[in-house]
């Protein structure tokens, strides 16, 4: 819980990570690959304020008292949702597996939600991994990471047959969100990517999924806000475009959830700090503090009310995941503002 | 005539990164360039990060590669791409001037024209915002934009832009052709005007941010070195 000038924020980080990226882990002859995997994500964490800083080695990997203090005792967090990434082509025990995040299940309780993940080019072993890891975990939420290699397939798409049967079989195993990594994808090389397509047919075709897009697509905005419009399963996870943006491109950041706002909704942004790579104190902090700026360009996108910052920070992805929020903490009315139907060509 | 260092830097100026839409050299995506005495150019490009798709790389690489070819006194050109997961397949298929297809044999499926035509139509899109919100500001009404052709705005950078990305893809670019116009090349009504500038400065806002991060990662890593 956060509290600024009298109003409490119950915050649920959507999107973080505990991974081990440590040289000892990095796979015997794909070392290339697995260094410039982090190395990438140690760009981005140069985009928040310097003296939230880790040295590289830190970075690497972090224990679990870092986890810790990081996200509770300072970063303000009320329930974290793990993502796992399993990237086994380059991590020989997996960047950040379900086991891995499980591991802290039985200390944190309540504070902490893991997510499964599954990859629909594992076939029928991979359907029972999947159903093996929801009953272990009471799995609510996967997350695809839709360019993940796997042995020569460089990636596969949410529209893929195979993605469709995995898709029907989380569904019958009780898991209801679907957390869909489009970020830069590598495959197939001359078209996916920049393709956001396949969310919108995806999402159509399950209705009984919420699909919580990460990094709102960024590099794919753009489609991705004219695809979400019309698909009122689809959320725009705010992981990076906060970690990325608030503290290094301030008026960018504003731009973004200024068209965020406007075209997605409110209801349906979820935050997340996408730890590891962040840490979310400044974010969370930072969201609360923040307006958009009081000038001309930006006069027509929609201001953020306390309301809203409570319904991105934490009140959306608690609906989503069913967890319970003390009264206190809620809004007193449930107000739901949609995007209208004229943002929809008929 | 003796090819020079700044003719080859302004052949690089030209080259775009496609999903940026600004050029390599702003972007700091040059990372050496020099030419010998008897006309062998060399080129080093460098991107973000390690992770950056190869479609654009391979696209940036290989326009450099022609228009590092295309300077008086350039015999031949050597244009590589530096620390990205698949700089050797490119570097390869760029030097052996194979294409796409051929540099990632059972991978790519399609040459990347499509691509190149799909950022193309985006830009175009995103530059009528740049053109037509200083005319907004001004109090310009729906009717006034709808009615307006390019031949009516005053001159800028924005305006050439807009119309170097429209003739691009074969848009109407002269002065004629409409100010506001759909992806198809079709006017937009006065009705769809307040919708289509929403949606063009969309466009630009995912660019621009895009670009950013871009930015700010190079920079990151410049200060900080290869950890």
């Amino acid at each position: 819980m956060y509290e600024k000038d009298g109003e409490k924020y119950f915050v649920v980080d959507s999107h973080s990570h505990f991974w081990d990226a440590s040289r000892e882990n990095w796979r015997e002859g794909r070392e290339e690959f697995a260094k410039g995997w982090i190395d990438c994500f140690y760009g981005y964490h140069q985009l928040a304020p310097p003296e939230t800083h880790w040295d590289y080695e830190k970075y690497l990997k972090v224990t679990p008292e870092d986890f810790k203090r990081d996200m509770y005792e300072e970063g303000h967090v009320d329930v974290a949702i793990f993502q796992s990434t399993y990237l086994k082509e380059w991590y020989t025990n997996g960047f950040n597996t379900v086991d891995q995040n499980g591991a802290l299940l039985e200390e944190l309780g309540d504070k902490i939600i893991v997510n499964g993940r599954f990859d629909p080019r594992d076939g029928a072993e991979g359907l029972k991994q999947l159903e093996a890891d929801a009953k272990k975990y009471n799995l609510k939420g996967c997350k695809l990471y839709t360019a993940e290699w796997n042995g020569d397939s460089r990636g596969y798409k949410l529209t893929d047959p195979a993605t469709y049967d995995f898709l029907q079989a989380a569904q019958e195993l009780g898991i209801k969100n679907i957390h869909a990594h489009k970020g830069p994808t590598i495959w197939p090389l001359n078209k996916d990517a920049f393709s956001a397509d396949d969310v919108d047919q995806c999402a159509t075709d399950h209705q009984g999924l919420n699909f919580i897009i990460e990094h709102a697509a960024i590099p794919r905005i753009d489609d991705f806000c004219f695809m979400a419009v019309q698909e009122p399963n689809v959320y725009a996870g705010l992981s990076v475009v906060v970690g990325g943006l608030m503290h290094a491109r301030p008026k960018f950041f504003a731009k973004v959830m200024g068209e965020l706002l406007f075209w997605v909704g409110e209801d349906r942004m979820t935050f997340g700090g996408d730890y590891n790579i962040w840490t979310p104190k400044w974010q969370v902090e930072g969201l609360v503090d923040w307006q958009m700026p009081d000038d001309p360009a930006f006069s027509d996108y929609p201001r953020m009310t306390t309301a809203s910052r409570k319904k991105i920070l934490g009140l959306n992805a608690a609906r989503l995941y069913d967890i319970p929020v003390p009264a206190e903490l809620q809004l007193p009315t449930d107000d739901p503002a949609q995007p209208g139907e004229q943002l929809v060509d008929a | 005539m003796t090819a020079t260092v700044d003719g080859v830097w302004q052949a690089l100026e030209t080259v775009m990164d496609p999903e940026l839409d600004e050029p390599i050299t702003d972007l700091a995506f040059v990372e050496s360039h020099t030419v010998s005495d008897d006309g062998v150019a060399t080129v080093v490009l460098r991107l973000p990060t390690f992770f950056c798709a190869p479609n654009f790389a391979f696209l940036m690489v290989a326009d450099a590669y022609d228009a590092v070819m295309e300077v008086d006194g350039v015999r031949h050109a050597v244009v590589t791409l530096q620390e990205n997961q698949t700089a050797d397949a490119i570097n390869k298929g760029v030097a052996a001037q194979a294409g796409f297809v051929k540099a990632f044999e059972g991978e790519a499926t399609a040459e990347l024209d499509e691509l190149r035509t799909e950022f193309l139509s985006k830009a175009a899109i995103a530059g009528q915002d740049r053109v037509a919100q200083p005319l907004v500001d001004d109090g310009a009404h729906p009717d006034e934009l709808a009615a307006m052709v390019l031949g009516d705005v005053p001159p800028s950078v924005d305006l050439d832009r807009l119309r170097d990305r429209r003739r691009k893809i074969g848009l109407p670019a002269g002065d004629d052709a409409p100010l506001l116009m759909h992806p198809d090349g079709s006017r937009v009504t006065t009705a769809q005007v307040p919708l289509h500038l929403r949606r063009a400065r969309l466009r630009r806002v995912g660019i621009e941010a895009n670009g950013h991060i871009c930015r700010d990662i190079m920079q990151a890593k410049l200060a900080v070195g290869a950890p």
